[in-house]
């Protein structure tokens, strides 16, 4: 560990401070003789290690490829490999090494300025010393924009208008996962259901709906919610607002008087909604409610879309509040 | 004289054993059911309707009697004979209609199936290994000790905070296999790997973590040297 850290200084400071060369007598370390073939194999494993870092951004980039995971963990893998493989042979072939042992003195300016001279002497064996730098500075510069490139994935980042799109428009109807259209008599009090828009892709963030039924007298909707609950039916999207998890409970009160109201829970973080007052946040680290979707009923009674969302869906991003959920 | 009224108070919830369902009734449940499962307003539900199904469950798990209509209902020792328990449960299903005890078959479920249904619908509160969690003011309990008919009770009532599943949502060959698969994660098969958590490899993986440091440590002191004195 100490001769990998010597040979770093040495790497970083023998460029900068050229010292003038002292004679024979006043050097503490003695001088080594070049070794181009072990330099060479330096300057190839730094380059190895360059190639196998930029190819973990293409890989990243490259989304047909089978594997992906696999060959991403080999770029990144084989890359460290080969930089600790070229630090392994500078510290064991290349750094003038010698044993000592010594008392610890006290310290000294004087022996400040032997270590500065140690570490520049151990260098001495280096004959392309700029050469090598760049080669290890090409390295790291590709590993660390190999760890950057994942976050690319992390969403847009200058035209957000395609977080604001769902697929629910007025009139699209509630189906199940098989594809069966939802009617308001299948809807029964005391439990939950999850819902997609007909025709559409279930990928999409503002697919997925979780649907709960209460009794209409339960209801404390906004005013501006007027007519969203037919029969007391409510549609909320299923994507928590705080990190984007699936709600997946539903506490239902089996008697009211005495027991919490009845809300949707996120199991992630535990944000919790109050599905009677139009998915307040009651609990939890969520920020915003869980948007809702006004539902009306069809002449069949078929639960359908009566619009969109009531804000937008998903986790919050810069400027989530500017506009509300689009088509 | 506040040890007597503690006393007093402790007596006052522990089951009077008596003849009829009846009596039963009126010494444990009248409280806040009121008579004939009437119910009483902020402290329990009406019970007309619930049928045997509900009232099995809360009595067999010893969630009823209850202290305090304010706190959670947990598993309990039941005071109850077997007697006096199908006694009191004929008494509440004849307050009228309500479904019977259900009567699971968990040999004719299908495991593998049975944990995809738990994962869907079940494991958001009660975790995948059915160990129990949590839910905002709520504790949902751990399924160690459920019987087939309780886990079959309680998917059918859903007690307490629990949504309840009908026989649209879940089928009653699908809940035969939840109840196989709840069975099975009591004592589960936990090959190929240390028992942590039950849940697969992952925190296996993390222990070789720890392997790997190692490893990592004895590579270093192959690489590097000693000052030999």
């Amino acid at each position: 560990m100490k001769r990998w850290l010597i040979a770093l200084l040495v790497l970083l400071l023998g460029r900068r401070r050229r010292r003038p060369v002292l004679d024979e007598d006043a050097r503490l370390v003695p001088a080594g003789s070049p070794d181009r073939r072990a330099e060479n194999v330096v300057l190839l494993l730094f380059g190895a290690a360059t190639l196998c870092a930029i190819a973990f951004p293409v890989i990243y980039a490259w989304d047909a490829i089978p594997n992906q995971t696999q060959f991403l963990g080999l770029a990144v893998g084989l890359a460290l490999a080969f930089v600790s493989a070229a630090c392994i042979v500078i510290g064991k072939r290349l750094v003038v090494t010698e044993e000592l042992e010594d008392e610890y003195g006290d310290a000294h300016p004087d022996d400040q300025e032997a270590l500065e001279q140690l570490v520049d002497e151990s260098g001495s064996r280096f004959t392309r010393k700029k050469l090598l730098l760049l080669a290890g500075a090409g390295a790291g510069t590709a590993l660390g924009a190999a760890v950057i490139t994942p976050a690319a994935s992390l969403g847009p980042v200058f035209d957000v208008s395609s977080l604001y799109r769902t697929p629910w428009r007025r009139g699209i109807r509630l189906v199940d996962e098989l594809g069966n259209a939802f009617r308001a008599d299948d809807i029964e009090e005391g439990t939950f259901y999850t819902a997609y828009p007909e025709h559409a892709d279930r990928e999409q963030m503002g697919a997925p709906l979780v649907v709960v039924r209460l009794e209409p007298a339960e209801l404390q909707l906004p005013e501006s919610r007027n007519g969203w609950a037919p029969e007391g039916i409510l549609a909320f999207s299923k994507i928590c607002t705080h990190a984007g998890c699936a709600i997946a409970l539903y506490r239902k009160p089996t008697f009211p008087a005495v027991q919490p109201s009845p809300a949707l829970v996120c199991p992630c973080h535990y944000s919790t909604f109050n599905v009677a007052t139009g998915g307040e946040v009651v609990f939890g680290p969520a920020g915003r409610p869980l948007p809702q979707l006004p539902l009306e009923l069809s002449g069949a009674g078929e639960l359908r879309a009566a619009g969109n969302f009531s804000g937008p869906v998903g986790p919050s991003w810069w400027g989530v509040r500017r506009h509300g959920a689009r088509p | 004289m506040r040890y007597a009224l503690l006393l007093l108070a402790a007596l006052a919830f522990v089951p009077v054993a008596a003849g009829s369902g009846t009596d039963l009734y009126g010494a444990n449940c009248i409280e806040c059911h009121g008579p004939q499962g009437r119910g009483i307003p902020e402290r329990g539900p009406s019970l007309r309707g619930v049928g045997a199904r509900a009232a099995d469950f809360y009595l067999r798990t010893g969630y009823m009697p209850l202290g305090n209509p304010h706190d959670q209902p947990h598993r309990k020792r039941v005071q109850f004979t077997k007697r006096e328990l199908a006694e009191l449960v004929a008494y509440v299903a004849s307050f009228g209609g309500g479904p019977p005890i259900p009567r699971p078959e968990p040999a004719r479920g299908n495991l593998a199936e049975g944990q995809e249904l738990f994962t869907e619908h079940c494991a958001g509160c009660h975790q995948i290994d059915a160990e129990g969690g949590y839910v905002t003011n709520a504790v949902a309990p751990p399924l160690d000790r459920a019987s087939p008919v309780e886990i079959a009770e309680a998917v059918r009532t859903g007690p307490y905070l629990m949504p309840r599943f009908s026989e649209k949502q879940i089928g009653d060959d699908q809940l035969n296999s939840i109840i196989r698969y709840v069975q099975y994660a009591k004592h589960p098969d936990d090959r190929g790997g240390w028992s942590l958590g039950h849940v697969g490899p992952v925190p296996e993986g993390l222990v070789t973590w720890f392997v790997a440091v190692v490893l990592l440590i004895a590579t270093c002191a192959v690489i590097g040297q000693r000052i030999r004195s």
